[in-house]
C-alpha cells in the first residue's frame, strides 16, 4: 500500500513544530495514572489540559482560540508530559512549565492567578479563593472558573473544596479530584 | 456561510495519503518522501492566511504539483533547457492566476493546472476529484469563457 509511512508522517510532525509553524501542537497520553490526558501548547507555553479528550470537539476549541495551525505532535509537549508523569508518580510537587493563558477572561486570569498560590497538599475554599481574587461574594463565579480550568492538575483546581469540607465538584469527574488529593496527602 | 478552515490537523489526516500517493506516481517513492513533508510545510505556511476551507484538497495536490514542477526544473541542467533563456522570469502559474480570477472554481482549477504546471489530464482530474474526460471539458470552457472575455 502506498501510504505515508509512521516515520515519514513523525518527521513532517517534528518538522512543523520545529520551524515555529504551529500555533498549538498537542499530544494525547494514554496512560496515565488520571486517564487519558489530552495537552496542548502553544509557543508561549502551556494552554490546555483534558481529561478523556474527545480529540474532534477539542481541536476545533484550540483552533477557535489561538488558530488554526493545530497539530499533534509530540516534541513540543514532551516536558509537560514529563512534569506530569513526575509530579503523578509523587515525585514532584509543583511545575515549572510556562502557561499561555491569554484566551481567558480577566476575571478568570485573577482568580487562576490566586489558585496558582494554593501549595502542594493544601486545600482552600470556593469562598476564601472569591475573597482572596477581591470578590469574596464570587464564590459561585469561583467554581464556574475552576470547572472551565483550562489546565488542571497544573492549575490545581483539585485544593478547592467546598466550605463543610466537601469535595463538592470537579471538571474531570470527582473521582479524580479525590484520587489527586490522595495523592498529595491531603485526604486519606 | 463559507466553509470554516478546519484544524490543521483534520486537513493533513484527510488529505496526506492522497498527497502522498499523488507524489509517488509523478516523481517515485524516494523524492516523494522529501516532496511530502515540503508539500504540507507550505500548507501550513499558508494555513493561517486562507479565508475559507473549500477546494482543500484541490489546493493540497495543487502544492504537491508545484512542488513537483519545481523540482524538474532544479533537477535538469541548464544546458539542455534552451527555452528557458527566452521565457520570461515569472513561472506561468503566477502569469495565469490574475488572468483566471473571474473563472468559475473548477473550470479555473483546470486551467491553471493544465496551462500554469503542465499537468495532464488524468492527474488533474484526480486533483479535482473527477475524471479525465471531466478535467478536460473544464479547461476547454474555461479557455473558451477566458476567450470570449478577452474578445469583448
Amino acid at each position: 500500500m502506498t501510504i505515508p509511512t509512521p516515520e515519514l508522517d513523525e518527521r513532517f510532525r517534528a518538522a512543523a513544530a520545529d520551524e515555529g509553524l504551529l500555533d498549538v501542537a498537542y499530544d494525547v497520553f494514554d496512560d496515565t495514572a488520571m486517564g487519558p490526558l489530552l495537552v496542548g501548547v502553544t509557543p508561549r507555553g502551556l494552554c490546555r489540559i483534558t481529561f478523556d479528550p474527545e480529540p474532534e470537539r477539542e481541536l476545533e476549541l484550540l483552533a477557535r482560540a489561538y488558530g488554526p495551525r493545530v497539530l499533534r505532535s509530540s516534541r513540543p509537549v514532551d516536558r509537560v508530559h514529563r512534569e506530569l508523569d513526575e509530579y503523578l508518580d509523587g515525585r514532584r510537587r509543583s511545575f515549572d512549565v510556562d502557561l499561555d493563558l491569554r484566551a481567558q477572561p480577566t476575571f478568570y486570569l485573577r482568580v487562576l492567578d490566586e489558585l496558582a498560590r494554593v501549595g502542594y497538599g493544601e486545600t482552600t475554599t470556593y469562598g476564601e479563593l472569591a475573597a482572596r481574587a477581591g470578590n469574596p461574594r464570587a464564590a459561585r463565579a469561583v467554581g464556574t472558573v475552576m470547572n472551565r480550568n483550562p489546565v488542571p492538575i497544573v492549575l490545581p483546581c483539585h485544593r478547592v473544596v467546598g466550605a463543610n469540607g466537601s469535595l463538592t465538584g470537579y471538571g474531570g469527574g470527582l473521582h479524580r479530584k479525590e484520587q489527586l488529593l490522595r495523592l498529595e496527602g491531603a485526604i486519606l | 456561510m463559507a466553509v470554516a478552515v478546519p484544524p490543521f490537523e483534520t486537513f493533513y489526516e484527510t488529505h496526506k495519503t492522497e498527497v502522498f500517493r499523488f507524489l509517488v506516481r509523478r516523481i517515485g517513492r524516494d523524492r516523494a518522501e522529501d516532496a511530502f513533508q515540503e508539500t504540507f510545510l507550505r500548507a501550513l505556511r499558508a494555513y493561517d492566511r486562507l479565508e475559507h476551507g473549500e477546494h482543500l484538497r484541490a489546493w493540497a495536490l495543487t502544492i504537491a504539483s508545484r512542488i513537483v514542477v519545481d523540482g524538474a526544473r532544479r533537477a535538469r541542467p541548464q544546458g539542455e533547457m534552451p527555452e528557458l533563456a527566452t521565457q520570461d522570469e515569472r513561472p506561468a502559474f503566477e502569469e495565469l492566476a490574475p488572468l483566471t480570477d473571474d473563472l468559475p472554481p473548477k473550470e479555473r482549477a483546470a486551467v491553471v493546472l493544465r496551462y500554469g504546471y503542465d499537468l495532464g489530464y488524468d492527474e488533474i482530474g484526480e486533483a479535482l476529484g473527477s475524471t479525465e474526460s471531466a478535467a478536460r471539458q473544464a479547461a476547454s470552457a474555461g479557455v473558451r469563457r477566458l476567450r470570449k472575455e478577452h474578445d469583448r
